[in-house]
Formats: C-alpha cells, structure tokens, sequence
C-alpha cells in the first residue's frame, strides 16, 4: 500500500515508489539519492519528532517531516536494506 | 627537466577530501576565497620525481546541478580553469552514492582517478571491493586510500599523473542513455548546439543538452543571454517536459537521476562489492552512538552539557595561559616606560601599542581553545546532530537547523566571530533563512567581546562569573531568535527551504586536521589584532592625546602642584594631594582630546543608559574592532593613572570609579552585546547579502542595543537606589 515517508515509524523500511515534490526540493532530494526503487529505513526522529533521519545507500540523511510527506512509499516488512 | 601539472580535488562532503589534501600538501596549501563569493579556495603543491603538480582542493559537493555555491564553483573551477585531472575522493563505504558525482565527472569528460578512500573501514566492515574490475567497468584508474593515515597517497599522486599524461588534456564524454525519449530530444539538442558552436568552448554539447534538460539555473541563464539557439533548445524542452508528464506521469530530471543510479547500480552488481560478513553481524557504531547522541530524551541534555563543559574548559584551561600573556604585557610595558624617556614617544609606546595589543593578544589563548573543541565537535561529526535536534526548534522562528552553525561560529557557545559566523552561512540554500541567520548572527558574544564582559563582570558581578557569562549567552541566543523571528515575519517573509542534510558517521579526528583548522582561525584572529586593531589603537591614542591642553590650564595645575608643594609638610599628604591634581589634569587633557569632544557631544543621549563619555570612546572604537572597547578602556585609565608602577588593575580601577556600578555594568553588557557589529563584520555581512543590509544592521542594532541598555539601566538604578 502507498504512503508517505512521515507515516512511518522509527525501525520500518519501505521502498520509495515516487517523489511528488517538484523543483528544486525535488533535485535536491534526487542528488541525495532518494529516487523510485530506493529502499529507505527510517533510523531516527531528532527529539522534537521532528526531522527524520532516514538510512540509505548506506548513509543517514535528515529530511523535515513535511518534505517527507513528498515521498510515497511502500511499507517492507521484516527485510534489510 | 620540471613540468607541473594542476590536479583538482573532488568529492563529496564528509568523504575525507580536506584530510587527504593536507596528507598529500601538507603545510604547503594557500588558503582564499573565490572572487566574488566566499567559498574557500584551498590550493597546495605536491613534488613527485621532476614534476611540480599543483593541487586544488575543490568544494565538497553532492552533484554538479547548481543547486548550492559549492557546486556552481567546482563547476567552474573544472570548466574556466580545465585542470589535468579530477581526483574524485569517494568512501568506500558508501560506493553507490558516492559515485554518483563521479558519473557526472565522467559527462563533464574530463579525465578522473578515483579514490577510494577510508579502505580501513571498509575492511572492518567486512567489505572487499574488486579494484580491478571497478577500474576496468569505469574506464578511470582506481587507487585505495586512507586519507587519515595518509596511506595510497603516493600511488594517487603517481596514477593521477601518468593519468594526466596519458589523456594529454583530451576531454571525452561519457555518453549515457536515458532511454528512448529523452536519447531523441539530447540527439536533436546536441545537433543544434554543436551547430551553432553554443557554449560548447566551454562544456560539450551533450552536457548543455543535458543541463536543459534538468533545468539548471545557471546554463538556462547563460544560454538566454548568449541566444543562438538558446530558444529553440527552451521550446524543445517544453516539448519534451509535456510529454513525459502526460505519458510517463514524471520530469525529466527525475529520469536522469534514475538512469545514473541505474548505471551506477550496473556496474557495482558485476561483483565489485561483496560483503565478508552479513550486514546483521556487523555492530555499526554511529547507529549505536546516535541511539544515545541523539535519544529525544538524553540527546538535548547531552548536548547543553556539551556547550556547558566548553565555557568550563576553556574558562579554566585558558587562565593559565593569558596570565602569562599578561605579565608578559605587562613587563614589556614597564620596561618601555623605563627605556624610553617620559613624553609623547612613550605614551604612544606604552598607552597606545603596548596596552592595545596586549589585550587583544591576551585573549589568543581563549581563542585557541575554543576553536580545538569546536574544530573536534565539527569533524567528529556532533555538530551535523546539533543541527538535526534544534531544526525543529530554529524553524519557529523562521530559521534553519544549519543556522545553529553560524551560530555557535559566531559565538553563540562563546569565544566566536562573527567573521567566520556570517561566511558560515553560505551554507544555507534559502536567501531568506540565510539572511535573518546573518543578520542576528552578529548578536551572539564574539571572543572580542569577551574581554569587555570579563572586566565588568570581574568588576561588579565577581561572585559567579561563570553563571554570568551563561546568562549572557541565553540573552544572546534570545535575542538573536525573537530578532530573526521579527524580521522573517515582517522584512524577509516566506516559505521555509528544505532540510536534506547528511549525518555523517562518527569519527574521531585526526589531531593535524583540528591543530591546522585552529591554527587558521587563531593566526587570522591575530593578524586582524596585528594591522587593524594596531592601527585603530594608535588612531584612538592619537585622538585622546592631541590636541593638547592649553597653554593656560596647563599652567594652572602646574601652579596648584607648586602651591601643594610649598605649603603642604607631611610627605604623605603631599604625595596624595599632586597625585589627586595629576589625576584631574589628566581628566582635562583627556575630555579636551578629539577622542573627549565626541565622547563629550553624545553624553546627553547616552547618559540616559549610564554612559559617560569616556564609554562613548571606548564605544565608538568598538565598531572598527569590539577587542578595541577594552584597550581604549586601558588606554583611557592608564593615561588618567600618575604612577605606571600602580598594579590595580583596569577592573578594580573601575569597580573604584563612582561614575559606576553595577546597573550601568548591565546596562554596557547588554549595548556591547548587540551594538552594532564590528567593521569587518559589517564589510563580511555586505559581501555575503548587500550593503544595504549590512547597513540596516548597523543601523537597527545599535538601536535596539540602546533601547535595552536604556531600560536595563534605569530599572536598575531603581533596585539599587
């Protein structure tokens, strides 16, 4: 089921299904390396809930939650990434 | 025979570039700025055998898109100034994203090393990549690394020149395919570009194409003003665009970022990586560390301990050290003033230089201090999770996490400057979060104005010093929040940018990168303490002492000092009566100076927050440099002081003075800390916004520093009437 990267909990994994996000916020994300296919786990929320830190490619990223609600993803369950 | 050869450093941030440009320069690096801009510009020289190669330390970026300064540079840098060759420095560790600016080098066609650098980690990690075969799918030499031990080094230097050598300068694009729809449109784009020879002296066709495609900024903006087939390329794009919304629901851009992650993909999956163990088994430690580090409820606590334990270390540690300086400065000043005989030559000696760089020097050690632990807190990789846990808390008042950065640069955990803070936020993307962070960055209590803060508080607040200067901080950080909260919901409105912000693994850092980076901040500090505030003491020494008083007065107190002498018996008595005549000549002479005039003309007004003229000097010095307040103030006593042997020092000399006490200490602590910024500062602030808000910052924060200092002290007088 599609959702968005904000929905997810500390621990879970996903596999990014497309960016909504246009522009430069989308380039930016793009450089980082959050395109289709990625999988993602998020590893962390900073103590206000808020950002995410997110593990990828084998590095952590942090993204606010309102440029995670971009991200659509689909929930993995019980896989490494 | 000799040939040099100039050799770029890449790579992204946090991939051990900087260390591995001191491994291989050493000491032998320029450090600069790029004209214009302030990102720094780092160049050293390596010899290998007969050559001299000249090594450029490229901006750490993420892409070549022209998404921040850093990047834009590096492009330049590679395109206007076409080095030999790019050493790509990217962590083995994390192979996929790393070589996703390589690929671009590889479109760019400029001839390319990899470095794969922190081999020694990877191996603990149980990674084996195949260097080999890595080498051979990317058509580019291969040399492992360790940027911190300096291991790879010489063969880096080597591959890279016989590298360099062999392409003979000769650029050959990489020449990718981003499927049938796009492949059609870079065709016809490249045909029109090569046409018209359209900035192809400087990139090559393909890679143009491609920038339209991705709607880069730069190139779109170039490409307009050249013309030619700058419109036709725009229409063809639109076209193009249009297309892939409606049939593949995506933009283009986003395709080219999923075709080079395919080929970067490709490549790694014909076994270059394997893993010796399973990544369950392995214990990764900075997850580990993070769990603690940032834990929503240690994370916070952890780090005000953090900051805390800085003030502590570097109030205790730092003692030592400018105890010795003062002495020092102290004799040299004694022994001035017994060498050199008494009038004009040594008052600008011993009032003018020795004191006003005594005391700018005497804080070298604070300094030095501060900048090792911030130096380690920066490379150990705390200050990106420092950043991460205020974000949410700097977005309420219109700023970003990376604001916290400039920040603490610019003293907001003490002993910072502004200088450096307000270059610090280049780093910020949005123009409008970088301009309220540089605006109220200033606010925060720089290590020039430390000693201001240290005297008074010696002076009036001597019980707990140390809970003082915290206070002083909070205000600071109030401050600068509510300020940049007023100007982002009145003079700087909008939307806040995005947050896309690695967290680099923890490391421990090498003891040379820390020692270089204190060493450029310490010697930069003391080379603005050697011409600026030199010149600015003797220009303040010359003000206080010409012009002289006037013939008249000065015969009158000659003539109350022979009065004195004639009639008065007790040695003792006599003594305290000449040095009580000397001390109001010196008053005279002092508020007859240009220096006494000004300070004179704004007591009025400034009386209103506690300030005499005397303070209105020392003020006015403070904007050409704020470690000026506390030499004038020296300069200002001891020229009012009859005995140069007398030891009490400058604070007790004020703690003494019945023009003060401890609401117009408050009330200068308050005005110092936000009064306008010093010179240099306001010079940094034009270059990085424009002059018209450098101004509006002189302007506004004197303002607002007297308001404050105004109500401080008339509350103040309140209590202690």
């Amino acid at each position: 089921m599609d959702n968005s990267l904000r929905k997810l909990a500390v621990n879970e994994k996903a596999r990014i299904i497309s960016i909504t996000a246009s522009g430069e916020m989308s380039r930016r994300l793009r450089d980082m390396g959050l395109v289709p296919g990625t999988d993602v786990e998020v590893v962390g929320r900073a103590p206000l809930r808020d950002p995410v830190a997110l593990r990828l490619r084998d590095f952590t990223l942090t993204l606010r939650n309102n440029e995670a609600d971009c991200i659509m993803v689909e929930k993995l369950e019980g896989r490494h990434v | 025979m000799s040939s040099t050869a100039t050799i770029a450093l890449a790579g992204n941030p946090n991939s051990g570039k900087t260390t591995l440009f001191n491994a291989i320069t050493g000491a032998r690096q320029r450090v600069g700025n790029y004209p214009g801009i302030t990102v720094e510009r780092k160049e050293g020289t390596v010899s290998l055998d007969d050559s001299k190669i000249n090594v450029v330390d490229l901006p750490g970026c993420y892409s070549l898109s022209a998404y921040s300064q850093e990047e834009l540079v590096a492009r330049k840098v590679l395109v206007d100034e076409r080095p030999d060759l790019v050493v790509d420095i990217v962590d083995a560790t994390k192979l996929e994203r790393h070589l996703y600016l390589a690929v671009q080098f590889f479109e760019l066609g400029i001839p390319v090393v990899l470095a794969l650098n922190m081999m020694d980690d990877a191996s603990k990690q149980g990674l084996r990549i195949d260097r080999q075969r890595l080498s051979a799918l990317l058509g580019c030499p291969v040399v492992e690394t360790v940027a911190r031990s300096g291991q790879g080094k010489q063969e880096l230097i080597r591959q890279a020149l016989d590298h360099a050598k062999a392409r003979g300068g000769v650029w050959e694009p990489l020449r990718i395919s981003y499927g049938p729809d796009l492949d059609l449109a870079l065709e016809r784009m490249t045909e029109l570009i090569e046409a018209a020879g359209f900035m192809t002296n400087r990139y090559p066709a393909r890679w143009v194409a491609l920038k339209y495609l991705e709607a880069d900024q730069e190139i779109l903006a170039a490409g307009q003003e050249l013309g030619g087939p700058a419109e036709e390329l725009v229409a063809l794009v639109r076209e193009l665009r249009e297309h892939c919304r409606k049939t593949l629901n995506t933009v283009p851009e986003a395709i080219i970022a999923d075709y080079r992650y395919g080929l970067i993909n490709s490549i790694l999956r014909q076994k270059v990586v394997s893993h010796e163990t399973t990544r369950s088994e392995r214990i990764d430690m900075s997850a580990r560390l993070d769990s603690v580090l940032t834990n929503r409820l240690l994370g916070p606590a952890i780090m005000f301990g953090v900051l805390y334990a800085m003030f502590q270390i570097t109030f205790t540690l730092g003692d030592i050290p400018m105890g010795w300086l003062d002495s020092l400065f102290g004799w040299l000043g004694e022994t001035a003033s017994a060498v050199i005989p008494a009038g004009l030559v040594q008052s600008l000696v011993v009032s003018g230089i020795i004191d006003g760089v005594g005391g700018v020097m005497g804080f070298v050690p604070l300094i030095a201090i501060m900048f090792l632990m911030i130096a380690f807190l920066e490379d150990s990789g705390y200050m990106a999770r420092v950043a991460y846990m205020l974000d949410r808390a700097l977005r309420v008042f219109g700023l970003h996490g990376c604001s916290a950065m400039p920040f603490i640069v610019s003293g907001g955990i003490m002993g910072g400057c502004a200088v450096p803070g307000v270059m610090a936020t280049r780093t910020l993307r949005s123009p409008k979060e970088k301009l309220a962070t540089l605006l109220t960055a200033p606010f925060m209590p720089c290590g020039a104005k430390l000693p201001v803060f240290l005297l008074l508080i010696a002076a009036f607040f001597s019980d707990n010093q140390a809970q003082i200067m915290f206070t002083i901080t909070l205000f600071a950080w109030a401050m600068a929040l509510l300020v940049s909260k007023l100007l982002r919901s009145t003079l700087i409105k909008g939307d806040p940018t995005p947050f896309v912000m690695e967290l680099p693994p923890y490391r421990l850092p090498t003891l040379r990168g820390i020692l270089l980076h204190t060493w450029e901040r310490v010697w930069s500090y003391m080379k603005k303490a050697g011409t600026v505030i030199l010149a600015v003491s003797i220009l303040l020494w010359a003000a206080m002492t010409f012009p002289g008083l006037p013939e008249e007065s000065a015969t009158k107190f000659a003539a109350e000092r022979q009065a004195v002498a004639a009639t008065v018996q007790d040695e003792g008595q006599r003594l305290a009566m000449i040095e009580t005549i000397n001390n109001r000549e010196a008053q005279a002479t002092l508020r007859y100076s240009v220096a006494g005039r000004i300070g004179s003309f704004f007591e009025p007004v400034s009386q209103l927050a506690g300030f005499d003229w005397r303070t209105n000097i020392a003020l006015v010095g403070g904007f050409a440099a704020k470690e000026v307040i506390v030499s004038t103030f020296g300069t200002a006593y001891s020229l009012g002081e009859i005995d140069p042997e007398e030891s009490a020092s400058l604070s007790n000399q004020i703690a003494a003075d019945p023009a003060w006490n401890q609401a117009t200490a408050l009330a200068l602590i308050i005005f110092v800390l936000l009064y306008a910024p010093c010179f240099v500062t306001v010079v940094t602030m034009a270059r990085e916004s424009s002059w018209r808000w450098a101004i509006f910052s002189t302007v506004f924060n004197t303002l607002l520093g007297f308001g404050l200092a105004v109500i401080a002290y008339q509350v103040g007088s309140l209590f202690l009437a």
